[in-house]
């Protein structure tokens, strides 16, 4: 089976989230990988360093500048004449270009995939993780997204694919993009962090917020995040939420402080490796999957703590 | 011009699901089924543009079991003027359910399609773009700000690293996220009204549409559960336990 996988990009760098999708996308055969963007060889040289990558296609154009579903579907729609399986990151931009890319092709689409079983086979969850589904597809063609948590990171070193360039489809006169509030960060990006300390709606406001968790995510070198309750609240931007509607994240270490535990919650971080719930309820259903929990007031308790490490 | 809001019949999103022993799916008996709450943002999002005088009518529209017509009347009673319910007891698949969505459109002719970004049953998020896609139409998925301006609409989207502002040309798809607005309670009056309201009632087969599913769910299982573990007494245990694994 010959697969193409979609890079995620921002026209300079690779986003790691597209070597998760490699490792799936070789469970199933041989690795494709497209870049779609503008000005964007440097990512298709990242790309082709990939190991295990047989070939880069690379769509340079200002239409796919922004990677616009309306743009880019078509493009993967004529690449897929001769690749078998479309795979995508489970990113914003994966979640929005491959549904498009289905019904194109009369596919339907396996979002957000735990494992490969086999040729068309795989596990995916349902009902915000409290169940997994394991489907198999009868289409032609496969599209799935792939979980970034679920799957190894590919090696981003030791291949040597050739760079092969594709002609553009051009711009679907649909859509234009008009600007992004992208928040910059000196802290890990949620999905890659180790570590992670993550508030909830306890905090109270975004100075409080910023005064009680980011000087321990400070001194543990830590990813922040949030649950709905606080980003719904405007403590922080809502590229801060973990959860079924969230990010999902799989740290090794997950702070949870302040956060009752909602099943939608859990949803983003419970295959977190350990779990440490900070509360003062010893009833809150975070207890429940806490490797190591702390019955107490948080204003108290992590101050002192990041005093302590 | 017309708004189409396809809502969906759910598991309330405050149950938890249990999934059945002989592994066939999640039992939903007498489990409580409400509207899934993206598209409570969806139905509430075109009362708003009704209300700022950009979109005369909203037709809401399902797919599913006769008792979805509950959901319909609860987005008629929100401020919806008309339902559809396309009944089947069959599970429909998003690329099918988007080509009913496609021939019911062909019929409303809608200037815009307010949909949820995902259900929070299947979490497949697909369903908003597949119709977009399959309509040859524009779409602003996880919206959280729709701003209609002539015959064009801004719409901002929640993306992993913030928002993004995109411009598509109207009629266009949009699929809502959880910020977008906070939907509105119906009253008693309005749930009164409601019942009065039109609610066609069509079958898949009216629209011609093939729903055989494409994919087989062979095995539903619970995901592996957590134990809890201990719970330690004070700040200095847990800088020890935190040492002990290295991270501090
Ligand atoms: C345990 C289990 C087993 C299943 N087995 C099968 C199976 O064997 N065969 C099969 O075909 N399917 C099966 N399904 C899938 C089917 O039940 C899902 O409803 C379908 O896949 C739709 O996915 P979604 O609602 O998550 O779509 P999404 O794309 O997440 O929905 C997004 C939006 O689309 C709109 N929308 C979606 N569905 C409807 C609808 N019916 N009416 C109106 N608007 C709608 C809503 O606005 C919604 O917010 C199964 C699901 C589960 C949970
Ligand atoms: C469709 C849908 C999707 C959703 N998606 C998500 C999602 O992706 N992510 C998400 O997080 N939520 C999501 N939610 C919301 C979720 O249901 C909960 O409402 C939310 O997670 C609650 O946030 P919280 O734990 O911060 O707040 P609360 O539930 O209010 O919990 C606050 C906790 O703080 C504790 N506390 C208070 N004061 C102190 C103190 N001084 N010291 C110590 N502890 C204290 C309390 O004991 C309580 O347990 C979704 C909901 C819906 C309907």
């Amino acid at each position: 089976m010959k697969t193409l996988v979609w890079v995620e990009h921002d026209n300079s760098n690779m986003a790691d989230a597209t070597l998760a999708a490699v490792t799936a996308a070789s469970k199933l055969g041989e690795v494709h990988l497209l870049v779609a963007g503008s000005g964007c060889r440097a990512v298709a040289e990242q790309a082709a360093a990939v190991a295990g990558v047989g070939k880069v296609h690379l769509a340079d154009d200002a239409a796919y500048a922004h990677a616009l579903a309306e743009n880019v579907a078509p493009l993967v729609v004529n690449l897929m004449g001769h690749h078998d399986a479309f795979v995508c990151p489970a990113t914003t931009t994966g979640k929005n270009v491959a549904p498009r890319v289905a019904a194109l092709l009369d596919v339907m689409q396996i979002s957000d995939i735990l494992s490969v079983e086999g040729e068309k086979t795989f596990t995916r969850p349902i009902y915000a993780g409290n169940a997994i589904a394991t489907v198999e597809s009868t289409d032609a063609k496969l599209v799935v997204t792939v979980r970034g948590t679920a799957f190894d990171k590919a090696e981003a070193t030791g291949g040597s694919a050739a760079i092969e360039d594709v002609a553009s489809t051009g711009d679907a006169g649909k859509s234009s993009f008009v600007g992004a509030e992208i928040a910059k960060s000196e802290r890990p990006e949620l999905t890659s962090a180790k570590i992670i300390v993550s508030g909830g709606r306890a905090l109270k406001d975004s100075e409080t917020f910023e005064s009680v968790i980011m000087p321990l995510a400070d001194k543990l070198g830590a990813g922040v995040g949030a649950s709905r309750a606080a980003v719904d609240a405007g403590y922080v931007p809502n590229d801060y939420q973990v959860g079924q509607t969230g990010k999902i994240v799989a740290p090794e270490v997950y702070i949870a402080i302040g956060i009752s535990g909602a099943i939608q919650h859990l949803a983003g971080m419970k295959d977190s490796k350990t779990i440490i719930a900070i509360n003062k309820d010893e009833d809150a259903p975070i207890f429940q999957v806490a490797d190591i929990g702390l019955v107490a007031d948080l204003y108290k308790v992590v101050p002192e703590l990041t005093e302590k490490l | 011009m017309k708004a189409l809001v396809p809502v969906k019949r759910v598991i309330d999103y405050n149950v938890k699901p249990r999934v059945k022993a002989d592994g066939s799916g999640v039992d939903l008996s007498n489990v409580k089924m409400s509207m899934n709450p993206f598209d409570e943002i969806a139905v509430e999002e075109a009362i708003r543009l009704k209300e700022a005088g950009k979109v005369e009518e909203i037709i809401a529209v399902s797919v599913g079991p006769a008792k979805a017509q509950e959901t319909l009347r609860t987005a008629l009673a929100m401020g919806a003027d008309s339902a559809i319910l396309i009944e089947t007891d069959a599970e429909v698949e998003p690329l099918a359910v988007a080509k009913i969505l496609k021939a019911v459109a062909a019929e409303v002719e809608p200037g815009i399609v307010i949909l949820g970004k995902q259900a929070i049953d299947d979490d497949s998020n697909q369903t908003g773009q597949m119709l977009a896609a399959l309509m040859d139409l524009p779409q602003g998925t996880f919206a959280s700000k729709v701003e209609i301006d002539g015959d064009s609409v801004n719409v901002t989207r929640e993306v992993d690293g913030g928002l993004e502002t995109v411009k598509l040309t109207l009629p266009a798809i949009v699929t809502t996220d959880l910020r977008l607005n906070e939907p509105r309670y119906a009253s008693l009056p309005n749930i009164m009204k409601a019942k009065k309201k039109p609610l066609d009632m069509k079958s898949p087969a009216d629209y011609g549409v093939d729903i055989a599913p494409r994919l087989k769910t062979t095995n539903v299982s619970e995901p592996p559960v957590r134990q809890a573990g201990v719970k330690v007494a004070d700040v200095d245990e847990l800088v020890a336990k935190l040492k002990a694994m290295g991270v501090a």
